[in-house]
């Protein structure tokens, strides 16, 4: 029993979710993530290995350890709340997506070889697909389509990787793998797109907004934090993770700012918090790679919470852009206060959970003497503060009264979004417990009063520039607008090119064509003036003529054969 | 729904936004009081410059802000730029 993987249970719930209806199948829904959760949680030891033989391979389809555990658990509970956050949706292709969904995340995390390891990897790809395309609109079509098109990608190079991989070891466990040879730099490109690397981004901040108000909600719990893990197992300690995950953490806070659709602002920011846990990774250390992942439970958390906060608003308003909305505080009180919880979390302020996870990424990199590329991770961490603290709740709920009046969010959705705040405050408060469950030995403790006191000017006082820059008018309105992004290469450039290349062809063609037939018609022209023209065999005949002929000689010759 | 419309909400009142200010510039100027009363044990040279931590956060987000208005100029298209 203590072996069954926990993808299993969200399969067969899946499969419940085909035949059942209305009350009875949201319970299913709820219910898959809480008997998985407690499964882990009672039945789990870590040192569990589960193999199965196919063909000459050996699936490993469950490996615990404390590392895979962590995130184990950390998924059920982001599927509970997510399912409670959905608990009104009707959609049959919507609620099974995300079980699907949900459960390749827990197959990923378990699996103790790449071949596992690939199949949930596009399996995660194929269910999450559907949570874009629920929306309905044209441009969710064509974002989850180039959405699809990344992550197959992403999961054919984690193939090819895998069987050179195996080719060279003749081994296909999944452990510490490490940058040698192109079957390494293969997976790393793989971990790299699901993980959304500079310039491998772009589906992640094309795709996720288009998402349906729940679909997101899933959506920012699982692809990256599934890179993450994998990362956090093949490449940890490999320099060049420090680089990416800066760069990752200090580009995407620029877009942030002068981004309109706040959904979006939350998906560059979901790419800036994943840049401290890519960091954490390369640092390698027992202190880095504990603060990565516990840095990954937190923001599956906090940046669920704000994703749920802004698809209530979604909901209720139809509208999402900063530009149309404001003082939504007054009719959505709640939710207001809910998405300040979010918003404090994420920006790190002492006693929410940023705070006590981010922090050790940070102690890290100053212990491993990274010394300016800390001064940019502290950029970042006032950025942070700066578009999703500040700018998500100011202008959705505070800024100028839009006018619109609506309703508080759902029910369920409240109780969703509390559930994700109580969280944030007691892993914020109290984090002796997650840091009780984190897979490396360490002794380290956030709350000393140099690190509080550095962490709360830190982050006054950028919300003192916020305050200074918008009464000086000198903070850039919201507006409508698209701002370019790496997604112009394959969205603009490459179909002009194509087109072009296009029209070049046929242009060719065109002169090709009119070069070789002049000649022609100017035989025919001067053929036809001679006197030989007026003869019936000189014109030109039909083809079905021709080959009437030819059939009546054909017959001719096999009467004459049959007969002579 | 009318009577929502015309009640009197938190932020209505502009002396409400002052007093919120207020506060906030009040624990600003402790934050920075702190820093020379508390004992800090740094581990970085920056960390010695007095208020450290207050000037880099507000000379960040300025900086942050700036360039990130400078880049519109460069990156900001129409809506549906893409729908074309």
């Amino acid at each position: 029993m203590n072996e069954l993987p926990p993808f299993i249970l969200f399969f067969v719930a899946a499969l419940l979710v085909l035949v059942t209806r209305g009350f009875i199948r949201n319970l299913v829904l709820l219910m898959a993530p809480v008997i998985g959760g407690l499964h882990l949680w009672f039945n789990v030891e870590p040192g569990i290995v589960m193999s199965h033989s196919i063909l000459t391979f050996e699936l490993v389809v469950m490996r615990t350890d404390k590392l895979s555990l962590l995130f184990g658990y950390l998924f059920c509970l982001a599927s509970f709340i997510s399912s409670i956050y959905a608990w009104h949706i009707k959609d049959q292709t919507q609620q099974l997506a995300g079980l699907v969904y949900a459960g390749s995340a827990l197959g990923a995390v378990f699996a103790g070889d790449l071949i596992t390891l690939f199949i949930f990897w596009e399996l995660l790809a194929l269910s999450s697909v559907f949570l874009v395309w629920a929306r309905g609109t044209e441009r969710s079509f064509n974002a989850g389509f180039r959405y699809l098109i990344f992550q197959v990608v992403s999961g054919v190079l984690l193939l090819a990787g895998a069987l050179i991989h195996y080719h060279n070891t003749g081994s296909l466990a999944f452990d510490h793998i490490g940058l040698e040879g192109i079957a390494s730099w293969l997976i790393f490109i793989a971990f790299g797109i699901k993980c959304a690397f500079p310039f491998l981004h772009s589906w992640l901040t094309d795709a996720y907004p288009e998402a349906t108000v729940t679909g997101t909600v899933f959506l920012s719990a699982f692809t990256t934090k599934v890179a993450v893990y994998s990362l956090a197992r093949g490449f940890s300690g490999e320099e060049i993770l420090v680089y990416i995950g800066v760069a990752m953490a200090c580009f995407p806070i620029f877009y942030a700012v002068i981004e309109n659709d706040l959904r979006k602002v939350l998906a560059y920011s979901l790419i800036n918090q994943v840049g401290f846990m890519v960091t954490g990774i390369g640092i390698g250390t027992a202190l880095a790679l504990n603060g990565a992942v516990a840095h990954a439970f937190s923001d599956v958390i906090f940046k669920g919470l704000l994703f749920m906060s802004m698809g209530a608003v979604l909901y209720r308003v139809g509208n999402i852009n900063g530009s149309d909305l404001g003082g939504l505080y007054k009719s959505m009180p709640r939710t207001t206060a809910l998405c300040l919880v979010g918003a404090l979390s994420i920006s790190a302020f002492p006693l929410f959970s940023g705070f006590i996870s981010k922090s050790m990424v940070m102690s890290a990199m100053i212990e491993e003497n990274f010394d300016y590329l800390w001064l940019l991770m502290l950029f970042a961490s006032a950025g942070v503060f700066h578009h999703a603290g500040i700018k998500i709740p100011y202008f959705a709920f505070f800024a100028h009264d839009s006018g619109i009046r609506t309703q508080e969010a759902p029910t369920n959705m409240l109780i969703a979004m509390g559930l994700a705040a109580a969280l944030c405050i007691f892993i914020g408060a109290q984090p002796q417990y997650l840091y009780s469950l984190l897979p490396w030995e360490v002794d380290y403790w956030p709350y000393d009063t140099t690190h509080v006191l550095a962490q709360l000017q830190l982050l006054f006082f950028s919300a003192l520039a916020f305050v200074w820059l918008n009464k000086k008018c000198m903070y850039p309105p919201e507006l409508h607008s698209t701002n370019l992004d790496v997604e112009w290469l394959y969205r603009k450039l490459v179909p002009k090119i194509f087109r072009q290349c296009l029209y070049f062809l046929q242009q060719t063609k065109k002169s090709v064509v009119s070069m070789t037939l002049a000649p022609v018609h100017k035989i025919s022209h001067t053929f036809s003036k001679t006197s030989v023209a007026k003869y019936h065999l000189s014109e030109s005949w039909p083809t079905g003529s021709m080959v009437f002929w030819i059939a009546i000689i054909l017959a001719l010759y096999l009467l004459v054969d049959i007969f002579a | 729904m009318s009577a929502q419309n015309h009640k009197e909400h938190l932020f209505d009142k502009p002396e409400n936004v002052e007093r919120l200010l207020k506060g906030f510039y009040a624990i600003c100027i402790l934050l920075v009081i702190a820093d020379f009363v508390v004992h800090r044990h740094v581990s970085l040279s920056w960390e010695e410059i007095p208020a450290f931590y207050a000037l880099y956060g507000f000379i960040a987000c300025v900086v942050l802000v700036v360039i990130a208005k400078a880049m519109r100029k460069v990156i900001m298209r129409k809506e549906d730029y893409y729908d074309e």
